[in-house]
């Protein structure tokens, strides 16, 4: 086990503000004008040069938007944000799409390298078995930077790019899938990101194809006063399978940054999409004082019979996560899954869960909800798990447990279960408990100090879920669970 | 800012002439009015609640309520004489029986000879006389006085009961509360009970509500208990009115230090009801046990919203509710265990368990935990689905007929919710728990 | 230089006012194996306890010595450091934490302590699987959580694993007979025994002379009250299996 001893050295080596991705990167940006209004929303259409008809959507959501007003049913508090007070569209000045990486700034291969993430394929060959490789998009603010082995995948028929290139190269993929599990009326957020969101990536994969590699897009804010608004859409023809792997960071700063993402995910019949995120967005210091709004949709349909969409996600990040990726069970046998991890410390708040919504017959939902509240934290499960009159024989289990670390912090549990149907057979269970003193001392009885005993102890807690993670990521979620948590003891 | 002009429904508009009226007729006592003046300025300020109040979200009390009913006045002589005839036919439980007709109490029903002793029994008109504890007592606690359907129920106070049981007395046998609604025009009627337990007393209360059937008559009741410190006090209750009824119900409980409340509620009655149930711990070291039978059919809805409140340390809470649906019923659970920051060693365990018996209902549950404090042990668990169809086979395969099956599966769920119900000292608790489970019976021999 | 010295130490459980040991005063000298008898409720578990640093007890007089160090301000983790190992009556379990994962750390903790660097993985799996068979420790227990699913028996042999691995200074074995069948009894003295050494001493705790059996004693020390009434050789553990405590305790009070 190495990485429990790993990431002890890893704690004991920072302090408890520190964030390991807080630096910035100097390069020279181009930003829209500040605020936002109908121009500006025209302004990043035409800066991506979008097709007509985008545009039109992008102005639809944008009405709908000013209609709209900020949600409030969530346990988060937070000064009222000015919407016109952001920049909406930040790129690089060198050149906002290079075509190959010798184009791009190198402050910002250098960012990348820093974060651990090679984007120069022969860095990522050496010494790496092609079932291990990991193709990348890489978004840094309001751009996609690059994507890497893009050709590679083209030759199995997947489509792996930034959204604003899906828009150029495959309209038509685009404008059937968009907007269709997350419409643009969606809510307050997905609206605003309807309107202006500036790039994300796009996956296709062909029907029968299972993707060769897992994908992944990694998310940078580096730009102060800027909203990070990405759009991601994944389709799953039929009987296909892919791997996707979302990771974020921002820089330390003293004034809030809003992200506010919508992910689509399509599954057609028989296809199988599994998607993980680690958010390790800037939480702000442990007075409260910066950090990332993070509100996100993220919502997958499971359109097709048979299909299957699995969400796992590891938040350690952000000032305020609001978030709920979800499943429409929609396609007769079908199957969703959440599994989640999510550890608030500091100031942080959390407010996240997941929907399943029991459509078709036969369908079977799982939740895994781990979370582990800290320091001043709040942190809330928020979900829904429902079956239709039609969705006979619709199964769900779901588990949540909290658990708290230190009496200053508060963990709660709010669950909708709503069926309509006998034969579905529904089952919730959610347990509330402090890490146990008999555990704690046990462990230090064996020479283990209070940070590695309880590093161990958690990560007993989130086992079940971290093993949903790809291998790769595991180590890694696991070392930034035990970080997140640094100085909760004490 | 101007102001803004609610739209009110029908019943909301007939609700604010009647409290005028009310008002113009004067109250019993200057508290009273009060009280009442209290609650009004409550509804009047948010009406009706519907399902866009997250506490209402499941039962839209707006849509539902469509008009209201002419508050009910004191029941004349035929009443009474009617109202006895009805409440003879109802088997007693335990000892003395209070009554109370169209929510006033009616001290000629009732055995108040037969009182033991420490126990006194007193209308609330009377009670409040010179006594401003009592008054401050049914103002109910923050949680019942910020919801829609206490506050209707403090502006309409006019009568109900005030049951004193002296420190120490052990009451020994069950007061068999009888709220009957007289046949006749629909009426609204509305009545409150406290009930204040003295320190170290012991005491078993049984409400049972009934009510004629093809009336939609409405009813908002609250009781309002205090359990004293080191004191017991048993509570049961069978909503068992007429079939068009709507029943709303709310319990205030205050849980002294030391002390043990146990609440059991068997839900077969009305069109639409909602019990309430808000209970709070206010000294350490004790227990508090919430449970309850829920059974509907037809296009009945019921909904059972609690909130515990933990408020102090080292107390122990209990949450089972058991939901028994057939055809297109409706059934609502929402129940919400607060943990405050200091109240450390704190155990919750909260159930809800459902059976559908047919395609067509629904159930909806919210399970909620909101935990401050970090050395609890806390948790909830929630279950729907129809009888599990191995032991249907199992049962069938013994001979036993699909019906019959389903009637023993169907017992020993609910059974379960009933069974330790009184462990305390009082004996006669029995009574109580074979009635209910007769009426589980009858209630599912009735589906074939 | 004696390894343990207890003088007066008086403590009680922290949300209590009632002292549970009373000024005991106790010697352990190198290579020794102490055992420690008594009746229910005399303050054994306590002792071991208030050794190990529990939380739960407020020490309200008198010091605990080991290698002449007082240890009663030490965390629980560096009294370990120190060479101190309690085997648990009731071992703890943590459940999703892998027996090897914890194991491992625990070695590991000590190492660096010692300035040594981490054991290697090869090296690791071979040093616990040696000590495994000798334990009768299958190695689907070791694949398992700690603690989780095990009889009583196999909880009591993973404490005596995590003792010849950790290879302490000084073992307090709190009543690792209880729940045990005769073999395994026999397994986990076989365990200690092989462990016994002149650097080494053990506190025995037990309630019965059968454990004794097996792990002969040097000196053996009934407790009451809080506080050791009587000591002697082997032979005071026969005669309190064969008279009860009765007689001691009554005239200690």
């Amino acid at each position: 086990m190495p990485a429990v001893q790993e990431t002890v050295e890893q704690v004991r080596s920072i302090d408890v503000d520190q964030y390991k991705y807080g630096f910035t990167t100097d390069v020279e940006m181009e930003l829209a004008p500040k605020g936002l209004s109908e121009d500006i929303v025209r302004y990043i259409s035409a800066k991506k040069g979008e097709p007509e008809w985008m545009l039109e959507w992008r102005l639809d959501a944008y009405r709908r938007w000013l209609t709209l007003r900020e949600p409030e049913w969530a346990r988060v508090h937070y000064p009222k944000i000015d919407f016109q007070d952001l920049y909406y569209y930040a790129a690089p000045k060198s050149n906002p799409a290079p075509k190959s990486l010798d184009e791009i700034d190198p402050a910002i291969l250098e960012t990348y390298k820093k974060l651990g993430i090679p984007l120069r394929e022969q860095e990522v060959l050496a010494g790496v078995a092609p079932e291990n490789r990991i193709a990348v998009d890489a978004v840094f603010d309001s751009v996609s930077v690059a994507t890497t082995f893009k050709d590679e995948l083209a030759k199995a028929g997947v489509i792996f790019c930034s959204i604003s290139e899906a828009l150029r190269e495959h309209p038509e993929l685009v404008k059937q899938y968009i907007g269709s599990v997350v419409p643009t009326t969606d809510n307050f957020y997905a609206t605003l990101n309807s309107a202006v969101f500036s790039d994300g990536s796009f996956v296709y994969v062909p029907p029968g194809v299972r993707c060769p590699m897992e994908l992944s897009t990694y998310f940078r804010i580096n730009e102060k006063n800027t909203g990070q608004f990405e759009r991601t859409l994944i389709i799953a023809d039929k009987g296909s399978y892919v791997s996707y792997l979302e990771g974020c960071t921002a820089p330390m700063r003293d004034e809030n940054q809003l992200h506010a993402a919508v992910v689509e995910l399509v599954a057609l019949e028989d296809a199988e999409i599994k998607y993980s995120t680690v958010q390790n967005w800037y939480p702000g210091d442990s007075e409260g004082r910066g950090g990332i709004y993070n509100f996100v949709t993220k919502r997958g349909d499971c359109r097709g019979a048979r299909s299957k969409i699995s969400w796992t996600q590891v938040e350690t990040g952000s000032a305020i996560t609001w978030k709920y990726p979800s499943c429409i069970l929609r396609g007769d046998d079908s199957q969703g899954e959440f599994y989640s991890i999510a550890v608030s410390n500091g100031a942080q708040q959390v407010d996240s869960g997941t929907k399943m919504i029991h459509l078709g017959k036969n369908t079977r939902s799982r939740i895994i909800s781990k979370g582990i509240s800290a320091g001043k934290s709040q942190n809330t499960y928020r979900g829904l798990v429902s079956a239709h009159r039609r969705a006979t024989n619709a199964k769900n289990f779901t588990n949540c447990d909290s658990l708290l670390i230190g009496n200053k912090c508060g963990a709660h549990t709010v669950p909708y279960i709503e069926s309509k149907t006998a034969s579905a057979v529904f089952e919730h269970e959610a347990t509330t408990s402090k890490v146990s003193e008999d555990q704690m001392f046990y462990c230090m009885q064996r020479g283990l100090t209070q940070e590695e005993a309880i590093a161990l102890i958690v990560n007993g807690f989130v086992k079940d879920v971290l093993q949903q993670l790809p291998m790769e990521f595991m180590v890694e979620a696991q070392k930034l669970i035990a970080i997140s948590l640094e100085g909760s003891v004490g | 800012m101007n102001a803004v002009t609610p739209i009110r429904t029908a019943a909301e508009q007939s609700l604010i002439s009647a409290y005028a009226a009310l008002r113009a007729a004067g109250a019993p006592a200057p508290a009273v009015e009060d009280l009442r003046a209290q609650g009004y300025s409550r509804f009047e300020a948010s009406g009706l609640p519907h399902r866009r109040v997250e506490e209402w979200k499941y039962t839209d009390l707006r849509a539902m309520m469509r008009e209201a009913k002419p508050l009910a006045g004191a029941p004349d002589a035929s009443t009474l004489l009617a109202a006895k005839v009805a409440v003879g036919n109802i088997p007693r439980i335990g000892g003395s029986r209070l009554v109370m007709v169209d929510g006033f109490y009616s001290p000629e029903l009732s055995d108040t000879g037969t009182m033991p002793d420490g126990v006194k029994v007193t209308s609330l008109a009377n009670a409040i006389v010179g006594r401003p504890e009592i008054v401050a007592r049914l103002a109910g606690s923050a949680a019942a006085q910020a919801n829609a359907a206490f506050a209707l129920n403090a502006a309409f106070l006019t009568d109900g009961l005030v049951i004193e049981i002296a420190p120490g007395t052990d009451v020994g046998h069950v007061l068999d509360l009888i709220s009957i609604t007289s046949a006749g025009e629909a009426r609204l009627i509305n009545a409150r009970v406290l009930v204040l337990v003295g320190e170290g007393a012991s005491a078993g209360i049984v409400e049972t509500h009934v009510g004629p059937a093809g009336t939609d008559y409405q009813k908002n009741v609250a009781l309002q208990v205090v359990v004293g410190n080191g004191a017991t006090l048993e509570h049961g209750r069978r909503q068992i009115e007429g079939d068009q009824a709507l029943h709303l119900a709310t319990l205030d409980a205050d849980v002294g230090a030391g002390a043990h409340f146990d609440t059991l509620t068997l839900t077969t009655g009305a069109a639409v009801s909602r019990s309430q149930l808000f209970t709070r711990f206010v000294g350490e070291n004790s227990k508090a046990t919430l449970r309850g039978v829920t059974m509907l059919r037809g296009r009945q809805h019921a909904d059972t919203s609690l909130l515990m409140d933990h408020a102090v340390p080292h107390c122990e809470s209990k949450e089972l509710f058991k939901h028994i649906l057939d055809n297109e019923a409706h059934g609502v659970f929402q129940g919400k265990i607060i943990v405050q920051p200091v109240a450390q060693k704190t155990d919750g365990r909260m159930m809800s368990q459902t059976i559908m018996l047919a395609e067509g209902p629904a159930m909806d549950n919210k399970p909620e935990l909101e935990i401050f404090a970090d050395d609890v042990a806390c948790g909830h668990g929630c279950t729907c689905g129809e009888l599990d169809p191995d032991l249907m086979f199992y049962l069938k395969a013994r001979g036993i007929p699909h019906g019959e099956a389903e009637a023993l599966l169907v017992e020993a769920f609910a059974r379960e919710a009933i069974e330790d119900f009184g462990e305390g000292p009082l004996g006669v608790v029995e009574e109580l728990r074979e009635a209910m489970l007769a009426t589980i019976l009858d209630w599912m021999r009735a589906r074939a | 230089m004696s390894l343990l010295e207890i003088k007066n130490l008086t403590a009680k459980l922290a949300d209590e006012d009632k002292q549970i040991l009373n000024g005991l005063n106790l010697t352990v000298e190198k290579g020794q194996v102490a055992a420690i008898m008594g009746p229910n409720g005399s303050g054994k578990s306590t002792l071991s306890y208030v050794l190990a640093g529990r939380e739960d007890y407020d020490v309200t007089d008198g010091e605990a010595l080991l290698d002449g160090e007082n240890i009663l301000e030490l965390a629980p983790d560096e009294r370990a450091a120190k060479g101190l190992f309690l085997a648990f009556q009731y071992p703890i379990e943590i459940p999703g934490v892998g027996q090897m994962t914890f194991l491992k750390a625990a070695i590991n903790a000590q190492r660096k302590k010692n300035g040594l660097g981490e054991i290697s993985t090869p090296e690791f799996i071979k040093l616990v699987n040696g000590k495994a068979k000798e334990l009768g420790i299958s190695q689907d227990m070791l694949r398992r959580s700690v603690n989780v699913g095990f009889s009583g028996g196999e909880k009591k042999r993973n404490e005596i694993l995590q003792m010849s691995l950790l290879a302490p200074k000084l073992a307090i074995l709190d009543e690792t007979d209880s729940g045990l069948d005769i073999d395994a009894l026999k397994i986990v003295a076989d365990g200690v025994n092989a462990m016994r050494s002149p650097d080494r001493a053990f506190v025995v705790i037990t309630h019965y002379q059968r454990l004794l059996d097996y792990i002969r004693p040097d000196v053996v020390h009934v407790m009451a009250g809080g506080q050791i009434v009587k000591s002697g050789g082997p032979e005071l553990a026969l005669e309190l299996e064969a008279n009860g405590y009765a007689d001691i305790v009554g005239k200690a009070a």
